[in-house]
C-alpha cells in the first residue's frame, strides 16, 4: 500500500468540500480533513468499499462525467445503467485507473485514494472484466488466468504445477465445471465459458471489487444464466460487484442496487426495491422519473 | 488485426468442438490418445505431423529419383546445409510469434559471419571466442536497435527491417572491403581453424555414441519425472504410453543421426566419420530456445503478445520490452546462423544472398508450423522446416535441376504451408461451421 499513501500525499486540494465525508482508517495520512457527520448511505449505514464523490471528467469540450457520486458496497451487486453515451464506460475507466478523473474523490475502505493507473487499481483489489474479455485465444485457461502474474520457480521458470492447482481451485470455488480441461486453449471455449474464465482471472488476486462490463452481451439464454449465477457467487464470497448492462433482465436478476447515469450525471442510485423496469428506463432515457418517489437523487 | 477482432467479438467465440482439444488433455491411455489425435488430424490441426510427413515424402521421393541421395555423404551434407536454414528459421520464429516479421535476418547473419571471419584474419588474430562473441554481440545490438525503433516510433517491422536489409548489406560491403571476402581456410590461425571446424570437423565416433546415451538418458529422465509427477498430483498429464513413446522417438531419431554420421562417408581410402559439430550446436540452440519459449515467463509473454497484444498490455505486460527482446534474440540467433554459413563455406564473402536467406528463413518457420499471424510456433518448427527446405534444395541439386527450379519448388512448398496455416486459423475461429 506504499503506492496509495504516496498518492494520497499528492492528494489534490479539492474544492468540493461539501461532498467530503468522514473517513475511517485514515491513520497516517499527511493532511487532516474536515470531519463531517457521515451521511447515511443506501448500503445500510456501513461504509461502502468504494465511494466516489463529485467525480468529473471531460474530453475536450465533451463533459463525460459531471459531479458523479457512486457507492459500491461489499457483498452487493451494483448495476450501472445508462443509455449509450451516458458515461458508463468513462466511469468504469475512472475506477479502473485508465482515465483518472479530473476532480472528485475516491474513498477505498474509507480511505482517500487516487487511482492513476490500472496497476494502482489492481493494488487496491479492483479488477475489471472488459466486454472483449482480454483473453489470449492461443493460451490455455491456466495460462490466461496467470497472464502477467505468472508464478515462477527460480525467478525465471514457470511453475506450471502451482498455477494449475490454484487455477483449478478458483474455478471450483466459482463452480465453473463445464470446461472439459483446464489446459484447453481459450479459443475452444464457448462465450459463457470465456466469460467465466475472465471472471475467475479477475477474482484470483484477492480482489475486492470486480467490475463486469456487459457480461452477458452476445450470450445465449443458458450461458447468460451461468454468468448470472457466477455473479451471485462473487457476491456470496463477499466481493463488491459492479455490473454494467443494457439488459434490464440481467439487472433485475442479479443486482442489489441500481445506479443510473444520464448524460454524465448520476440521476438515481438506490437499492433495487426502489426501482421497477419502467422507472429505470425513464431515468435512462430522460434523466428523471415521475413514477418513483423512492429513487434517491444523488 | 483479425486476431483482436476475434478476441473482441464474442459472437466468434463459438461452442467448443470436440475435435479442437489437444488430445493429450483428455486421453487416459495411448489408444484413446491416438483416437483423439486422429480426429484432430482430420479436422486440420495436426501439430508437427504435416511437416514430418512432408519431410519423409521429400526424402523418399528424392531417394527414388536418385539413389545417391540417401548415401551417408549426402545425408551429412544435407544436415550441414540445412543448419543455416534451421538457425535462421528459429531466429525468425521469435518475431513471427509476435505477428511481426524481420526481413533483415539474412544480412544480419552476413554481418555476424563477416565480423567473426574478419576478427580471425591475420591482421587481428583474435581468439575464436572473442571473434564469435563480438559477432553475436553486434548482431544483438542490431536487433535491439531495430526493435527499439519499431516499438518506440511505432513503425511497421516490415519497413524498419527492410531498411535494415539495405543498410546491413551496405555495412557488409564496407566490412569486407575491396577484396570482398574473408577466408577461413588457414590451418595455422587457431581462430580460423575453430570457426571453419564448426561445420568442417567432426566428433570422435565413440564419444558421439556416449554423448547420445547421456543426452537420451537425461532427456528421458526429465520428461519421465515431470510427467509422472504431474500424473501423481492429479494435474493434466499425457498418458504413460505417450511419455514412453516420446522418449523412444527421441532415442530412435538420435540413434539414426549418430549411426549415419558414424558411417564412412569419404570417397577415398581415408575414412571420414563422426558427427559434424554443427549438429550438436543446432540441438543446443533448439533446446535453449525451446526452454526459453515454453518454460519461462518471457516465453509466456511472447505467446501472449502474439495472441492478443491488448490482453497482454492489460495484464501488465510491457509489450514494448517483449518486442525489443524478441527482435534482439532474433538478430542474435541470425548472427549465429551467419557464423555457421561462413564455417560451411570456409569464408565469408559479399556474395551471400541475404534476400534469399530471409525468405528461406520465413518459409522454413512457416513450413514447420509457425503461424505468420502470431501466437503459434515453436523452435522445433524451425528445425523441421529448415530440414524440408534443405532437403528440397539438396535433392533438386542432385537431380541436376538448376537454381530456378529449386526456387520454384521451394516457393510452392511455402505457398502450401501458408495456405495450411491460414486454413487452420479459419477453422479455429469458426469451429462450428467446419465441425458441424
Amino acid at each position: 500500500m506504499l503506492g496509495s499513501e504516496w498518492m494520497s500525499r499528492l492528494a489534490s486540494n479539492d474544492p468540493k468540500d461539501e461532498v467530503m465525508e468522514s473517513m475511517t482508517g485514515t491513520v497516517g495520512l499527511p493532511e487532516s480533513r474536515p470531519q463531517e457527520k457521515a451521511r447515511p448511505d443506501s448500503a445500510g449505514g456501513t461504509e461502502p468499499l468504494l465511494k466516489l464523490r463529485g467525480v468529473s471528467k471531460h474530453f475536450g469540450a465533451v463533459q463525460a462525467l459531471y459531479m458523479v457520486d457512486l457507492d459500491l458496497p461489499a457483498g452487493q451487486v451494483t448495476a450501472l445503467c445508462g443509455d449509450n453515451g451516458a458515461g458508463k464506460s468513462v466511469l468504469t475507466k475512472c475506477i479502473a485507473g485508465i482515465h483518472p478523473p479530473e476532480t472528485g474523490e475516491m474513498h477505498w475502505e474509507g480511505r482517500l485514494v487516487h487511482i492513476r493507473t490500472p496497476r494502482d487499481a489492481a493494488h487496491l483489489g479492483i479488477e475489471t472484466v472488459y466486454q472483449d474479455l482480454a483473453l489470449a485465444d492461443n493460451l490455455d485457461i491456466v495460462q490466461n488466468m496467470f497472464l502477467g502474474r505468472e508464478r515462477l520457480s527460480g525467478g525465471v521458470f514457470l511453475n506450471e504445477d502451482d498455477m494449475e492447482r490454484a487455477a483449478a481451485t478458483t474455478l471450483a470455488s466459482l463452480k465453473v465445471t463445464t470446461v472439459r480441461s483446464i489446459r484447453q486453449p481459450v479459443a475452444t471455449l464457448s462465450g459463457g465459458q470465456r466469460q467465466a474464465v475472465a471472471v475467475a482471472k479477475a477474482v484470483m488476486w484477492n480482489s475486492k471489487l470486480v467490475i463486469l462490463d456487459e457480461p452477458t452481451a452476445a450470450l445465449g439464454v443458458a450461458q447468460t444464466k451461468m454468468v448470472q449465477d457466477l455473479v451471485r457467487r462473487l457476491k456470496d464470497h463477499g466481493l463488491a460487484v459492479m455490473i454494467i448492462s443494457h439488459n434490464l433482465n440481467d439487472v433485475f436478476a442479479v443486482a442489489d442496487r441500481i445506479a443510473v447515469l444520464y448524460l454524465g450525471r448520476m440521476v438515481a442510485q438506490d437499492s433495487i426495491s426502489a426501482f421497477d423496469r419502467q422507472n429505470v428506463v425513464d431515468y435512462m432515457t430522460t434523466g428523471e422519473s415521475s413514477r418513483s418517489a423512492s429513487g434517491r437523487r444523488a | 488485426m483479425t486476431d483482436s477482432q476475434a478476441a473482441s467479438d464474442p459472437t466468434l467465440a463459438v461452442t467448443a468442438a470436440a475435435a479442437e482439444l489437444p488430445p493429450e488433455l483428455e486421453a487416459q491411455s495411448l489408444g484413446q490418445y491416438f483416437r483423439a489425435w486422429l480426429v484432430r488430424v482430420r479436422s486440420g490441426d495436426a501439430g508437427v505431423l504435416p511437416v514430418v510427413a512432408a519431410l519423409v515424402l521429400v526424402l523418399v521421393a528424392f531417394s527414388f529419383l536418385n539413389p545417391r541421395f540417401l548415401i551417408p555423404y549426402n545425408l551429412v551434407n544435407l544436415f550441414e546445409q540445412s543448419a543455416v536454414f534451421i538457425v535462421l528459421a528459429m531466429a525468425e520464429g521469435f518475431v513471427l510469434l509476435l505477428g511481426e516479421i524481420d526481413l533483415s535476418v539474412g544480412y544480419v547473419a552476413a554481418i555476424g559471419g563477416a565480423v567473426a571471419a574478419i576478427l580471425v584474419q591475420p591482421a587481428y588474430n583474435c581468439p575464436w571466442w572473442l571473434a564469435v562473441g563480438a559477432a553475436l554481440g553486434l548482431c544483438a545490438a542490431i536487433g535491439a536497435l531495430q526493435g527499439t525503433i519499431i516499438t518506440q516510433l511505432r513503425l511497421p517491422s516490415f519497413v524498419v527491417t527492410l531498411a535494415g536489409y539495405l543498410s546491413w548489406y551496405g555495412l557488409l560491403l564496407l566490412f569486407l572491403g575491396n577484396s570482398g571476402q574473408a577466408p577461413l581456410n588457414s590451418d595455422r590461425i587457431d581462430g580460423q581453424v575453430f570457426i571453419h571446424g564448426i561445420v568442417g570437423s567432426s566428433s570422435d565416433p565413440t564419444m558421439t555414441w556416449i554423448g547420445l546415451v547421456v543426452v537420451v538418458v537425461i532427456f528421458g529422465a526429465v520428461l519421465w519425472l515431470r510427467d509422472s509427477g504431474r500424473r501423481r498430483s492429479g494435474l493434466v498429464a499425457p498418458p504413460v504410453g505417450l511419455t514412453v513413446l516420446k522418449i523412444l522417438l527421441i532415442a530412435l531419431a538420435g540413434f539414426a543421426v549418430v549411426y549415419i554420421c558414424n558411417m564412412d562417408r569419404s570417397f577415398s581410402a581415408n575414412p571420414v566419420v563422426g558427427m559434424p559439430w554443427v549438429i550438436p550446436l543446432v540441438i543446443v540452440v533448439l533446446l535453449m530456445w525451446t526452454v526459453l519459449l515454453e518454460q519461462t515467463w518471457y516465453g509466456r509473454h511472447v505467446y501472449a503478445v502474439g495472441g492478443n497484444p491488448e490482453a497482454a498490455r492489460r495484464a501488465g505486460i510491457s509489450v514494448s520490452r517483449v518486442r525489443i527482446i524478441a527482435f534482439t534474440l532474433c538478430s542474435l540467433t541470425a548472427g549465429l546462423g551467419g557464423i555457421l554459413y561462413a564455417s560451411w563455406l570456409g569464408a565469408m564473402t559479399t556474395n551471400i544472398n541475404g534476400g534469399q536467406y530471409v525468405l528461406y528463413a520465413v518459409a522454413a518457420a512457416v513450413i514447420g508450423g509457425t503461424s505468420l499471424f502470431g501466437g503459434r510456433g515453436r523452435a522445433l518448427h524451425g528445425l523441421l522446416g529448415g530440414l524440408v527446405i534443405g532437403a528440397i534444395n539438396n535433392g533438386m541439386f542432385m537431380l541436376g535441376f538448376q537454381l530456378q527450379w529449386q526456387l520454384i519448388a521451394t516457393g510452392l512448398v511455402l505457398l502450401a504451408a501458408v495456405t495450411i496455416d491460414a486454413l487452420s486459423r479459419r477453422s479455429a475461429t469458426s469451429g462450428v461451421l467446419t465441425h458441424a
